[in-house]
């Protein structure tokens, strides 16, 4: 299989606000049909990089590539993207049809061409029936996707999404997450989507672009960024986590804090004596029986058991005070262990994760 | 037992009905009392002839004689031109000011605004100095050799349409500006990326949406300058005489009470018949910058429908031409993906912004160096310096006498309404009542109906009673006018309070009054000065009340300004107009701050 072709590519893209640095040397790439989401907490720069992508921020340095074309500094109406917005940005005085006939008007197709294509989208987003209405007159499930159909019905390069999800309910999000995701795999859509909410982010990506402090800390695939996280930022942003530091000594054993240790980790590059981070998930860890043993090993008491539904979470005080986690599943029959009891936890070797030393 | 039960009910028993009403019922009883009666007393005098009997002479009057008839028509037609200029050269500052970031909004909005609060008479008496046949726009064109005899700038209808536009294009630019900043910006931005150029995302996308806006702005300008006299006698001929004048000559020289109540009616009529028009047609809900909904409207008519259709494909063309003009200007520069653009438009949308908002602001300016000219008359550029003028002002005992009681008027007013306006804020914001949207229209009538109907209303009352010539008299006639402006300002400050705070004091066992006293009033302490300092305002620079209730002996200053100015414009007025230049710059730029900070957090 031939690599696809690159739709999107970011250079070192930076933004400031005089003093305020908004994003620093953003280097992305999206391929056709990719679905890349870029997540991180308020302030980011998540949504600052989409905008200049779409041309509505103008960026400090750097550039932007579509299609292969340098766009840095064109208008977005030159750049073939399309952009779904938070509260949709549908037109108010316009009827649906309108709204969605925009885009073919604006590139000069004849009139029976746009009547075509807008019944088709309509199709395609299961709303043939509400051409003639209002957008107010729609429910914001409903203005969401006419939002959408009105950026897919041009087919643009690249459709950028910014948060479009955030304005509905638990439920309605969920569905839509799934039917964005049918859309785009069934049109080969190449998307860049916005979130805070890594399920969402985790639910709909090829890839994860995550940000933190106006740097892309990690871009990766969901499980690759999940279980293989390489800074201590991206695992903690994502999922619940242990994070411990330690000293690594010759044959790749880790000593760490209230009598840790790990055996048998692959320590590449760092050599003895060198201190280092670590994660271990929690669902990784579990309760040892006395006669077992695991290549990651602590003990110590029972802090707290907080029962979750299906599972529960266990935290267990090592002796220097260090709480770490454990999640397993909860069965009726099970024996829970009381607090102020003392616990043995292991975990394997391969679920223990060195991660970089922080940022200088 | 019994007494028990009987008292357990008094606490029980739920609050009776016209409990949410005690707020707003000092204000509503004034109003009644000092509007709404004199203006029916009025309006009922006009159906009687000379002799008190029951008699429609004045209005068979009205309706044959063609001077009549031709005030009407002089009236509309300059109206109605001031409307259009005012919405046309209103549209590119309002339009600059709601896409501007807030904090070059706020600096830009001073310089609109600062010119809707400085007197008429001031800038009307700017504009003599300017436009006169010596004056210095005269004096630049014959310099420049642009014309051999001066041009006629003035007592014709180009000077009351300079003077008119100048006086009511900053309601004109707020009343649009409260629809446009509602308008999502992102609805532009989305234009843009589903490939709309400037031009076409303007006409298509903003134009249509602010368009409420525009019609709103027409309404209010228009109806305003159906009142209008000041503007007319000062600037124009004998045949820019409007509808408000005449009614002055009625009641101050012919005494003819019922005949200028006939006229009143009529000018009254016309207000209201423009206002059913527009409520028709858009519905009055867009006059608060709330954009129209089709539920308000209804199915569309005939008419409705045709004029959409007509109007779509004027946007359409407009939309195209724009688009047109881009690409041919993006043909010769061609738009390069790694440089970044020079917005042109934008620059060209300042620049005809700012000469706009210099035409608002500079003129009245001009009062401050005329003010200290050495020489005999009015004259720009002044002939030497010298403060002899000032002397005159504050030598004079007519002046002064008037300067004192200018000041002592307004800040009774200004207390009066602010003793009427604050409960009633405080409850149309707080209270739960079905009448509340009746109520308030009632409170903001006095400052839509025509002011000198208000005027001529009260002063006959007044004459009944013997209170005419009184500063009490003064006082209670600006609070008709000034109260309004408390009830709005306070309603937007209360409507950003947190009402919690009240609700933790209550549940924290602070009676209502020390709720008042502790919290309340302390949190909104800005707001609540800054609506004294309109209300002030109001009641310092009126001359439509003043003209007849202080019934020629007890004169306030602008009262006296106008005298002076009918009689002979002398460098006096230079030192006077200064003087109240400055201090209700000094007012509005403290109770903006103060406005400012009160509804900001």
């Amino acid at each position: 299989m031939t690599p696809a072709k690159t739709k999107l590519r970011t250079v070192a893209l930076s933004k400031s606000y005089g003093p305020v640095v908004a994003l620093v040397d953003a280097n992305l790439e999206v391929r056709e049909g990719e679905f890349v989401t870029l997540l991180g907490p308020s302030g980011s720069g998540k949504t600052t990089l989409l905008m200049m992508v779409a041309g509505l921020v103008l960026p400090t340095a750097g550039e932007v590539w579509i299609d292969d074309r340098l766009s840095t500094y064109s208008p977005p109406h030159l750049r073939d993207i399309g952009m779904v917005f938070q509260n949709y940005a549908l037109f108010p005085h316009l009827s649906v049809y309108e709204n969605i006939a925009f885009p073919l008007r604006m590139r000069r197709r004849p009139e029976a061409a746009i009547a075509k294509e807008v019944i088709a989208i309509l199709e395609l987003i299961q709303l043939p029936d509400v051409a003639r209405r209002m957008p107010r007159e729609l429910s914001g499930g409903q203005q969401q996707r006419i939002a959408l159909a009105r950026c897919l019905v041009y087919s643009p390069s690249v459709v950028l999404m910014d948060e479009p999800l955030g304005a509905l309910d638990k439920k309605l999000r969920d569905q839509m997450q799934l039917e964005i995701k049918l859309i785009q795999r069934r049109l080969g859509i190449t998307v860049l989507y916005v979130t805070h909410d890594q399920e969402e982010a985790m639910t709909m990506s090829d890839r994860i672009c995550l940000m933190n402090q106006a740097r892309i800390e990690q871009i990766d695939t969901p499980e690759d960024l999940y279980f293989r996280p390489r800074t201590v930022f991206a695992a903690d942003f994502l999922g619940d986590s242990n994070i411990f530091r330690g000293r690594i000594d010759g044959d790749g054993r880790l000593d760490g804090p209230g009598g840790l240790r790990v055996r048998g980790i692959a320590t590449d590059a760092r050599s003895a004596g060198q201190a280092a981070t670590a994660v271990v998930r929690p669902e990784s860890v579990r309760l040892l029986e006395p006669a077992e043993a695991e290549a990651g090993e602590a003990s110590g008491q029972v802090d707290s058991v907080v029962f979750v539904g299906g599972f529960a979470r266990i935290f267990v005080r090592l002796a220097d005070g260090t709480l770490i986690q454990a999640k397993r599943l909860t069965h009726a029959a099970q024996r829970v262990p009381g607090i102020g009891d003392t616990v043995r936890l292991g975990w394997p070797a391969a679920a223990t994760v060195l991660l970089e030393d922080a940022r200088p | 037992m019994m007494s028990r039960t009987a008292s357990m009910a008094a606490v029980v028993r739920a609050p009776a009905p016209w409990r949410p009403y005690i707020g707003v019922a000092p204000l509503i009883l004034f109003l009644v009392v000092l509007f709404i009666y004199p203006i029916v007393d009025l309006l009922w005098l006009s159906f009687f002839d000379r002799e008190g009997q029951p008699s429609a002479m004045h209005y068979r009057a009205i309706a044959e004689s063609p001077v009549w008839l031709s005030v009407m028509l002089i009236t509309f037609e300059i109206s109605g031109w001031t409307t259009i200029f005012c919405v046309l050269a209103g549209y590119p500052v309002a339009y600059l000011l709601a896409t501007s970031s807030e904090a070059t909004r706020n600096r830009l909005i001073l310089w609109v605004m600062l010119p809707f609060w400085t007197s008429f008479l001031v800038r009307t008496f700017a504009w003599i100095v300017l436009l006169s046949q010596k004056g210095p726009i005269n004096r630049l064109v014959s310099a420049l050799g642009l014309s051999d005899a001066p041009l006629e700038l003035i007592y014709n209808f180009t000077g009351v349409m300079i003077g008119m536009v100048h006086a009511l294009m900053p309601l004109a630019v707020l009343t649009m500006l409260s629809v446009m900043t509602n308008i999502d910006s992102r609805l532009r931005s989305a234009a843009a990326t589903l490939g709309a150029r400037g031009g076409e995302s303007f006409w298509r996308i903003y134009f249509p949406l602010s368009l409420p806006g525009v019609a709103a702005a027409g309404l209010m300008v228009f109806i305003t300058a159906l009142g209008f006299f000041i503007t007319p006698a000062l600037l124009g001929g004998r045949r820019q005489t409007m509808i408000s004048q005449v009614i002055i000559v009625q009641v101050q020289d012919l005494l003819n009470w019922s005949f200028a109540g006939a006229l009143s009616l009529v000018l009254l009529a016309s207000a209201l018949l423009i206002f059913f028009l527009y409520d028709r047609l858009l519905g009055l809900s867009t006059l608060s910058g709330s954009a129209r909904t089709e539920s308000d409207v209804g199915a569309p008519s005939w008419f409705g429908r045709l004029g959409a259709t007509v109007g779509a494909r004027a946007l359409a063309a407009a939309g195209r031409l724009c688009d047109l003009a881009q690409q041919a200007w993006e043909r010769l520069f061609p738009p390069q993906g790694g440089r970044p653009r020079r917005a042109m438009a934008r620059l060209v949308l300042w620049l005809t912004a700012l000469t706009i908002i210099g035409f608002l602001v500079l003129p009245a300016l001009i009062v401050v160096p005329v003010s200290f000219t050495g020489g005999r008359f009015v004259s720009f550029p002044p002939e030497g310096v010298s403060l002899q003028w000032y002397d005159q002002y504050f030598g004079s005992s007519a002046w002064m006498e008037a300067t004192v009681r200018s000041f002592v008027v307004a800040t009774f007013t200004g207390a009066l309404s602010m003793l009427l306006g604050v409960p009633a804020a405080f409850m149309l914001v707080r209270a739960r009542a079905p009448a509340k949207a009746g109520l308030l229209a009632l409170i903001l009538s006095p400052l839509i109906i025509p002011r000198i109907v208000v005027a001529v209303a009260i002063y006959i009352v007044y004459a009944k009673v013997g209170l005419v010539g009184t500063s009490f008299g003064l006082v209670l006639g600006h609070t008709v006018l000034a109260a309004p402006y408390v009830v709005i300002t306070m309603m937007a400050v209360l409507k950003t309070y947190d009402e919690r705070l009240d609700q933790a004091a209550a549940s924290l066992g602070a009676s209502p009054w020390r709720t008042l006293t502790r919290i309340t009033f302390p949190l909104i302490r800005g707001g609540m000065i800054a609506s004294f300092l309109f209300a002030f305002i109001a009641s310092f620079d009126d001359l439509t009340i003043a003209l007849f209730v202080s019934g020629g002996l007890v004169s306030t200053l602008p009262r006296q300004m106008w005298n002076d100015m009918l009689l002979q414009v002398n460098p006096t007025l230079a030192a006077v107009s200064t003087t109240m230049l400055v201090v209700i710059t000094v007012i509005i730029l403290a109770a903006e701050y103060l406005r400012r900070r009160a509804t900001q957090s």
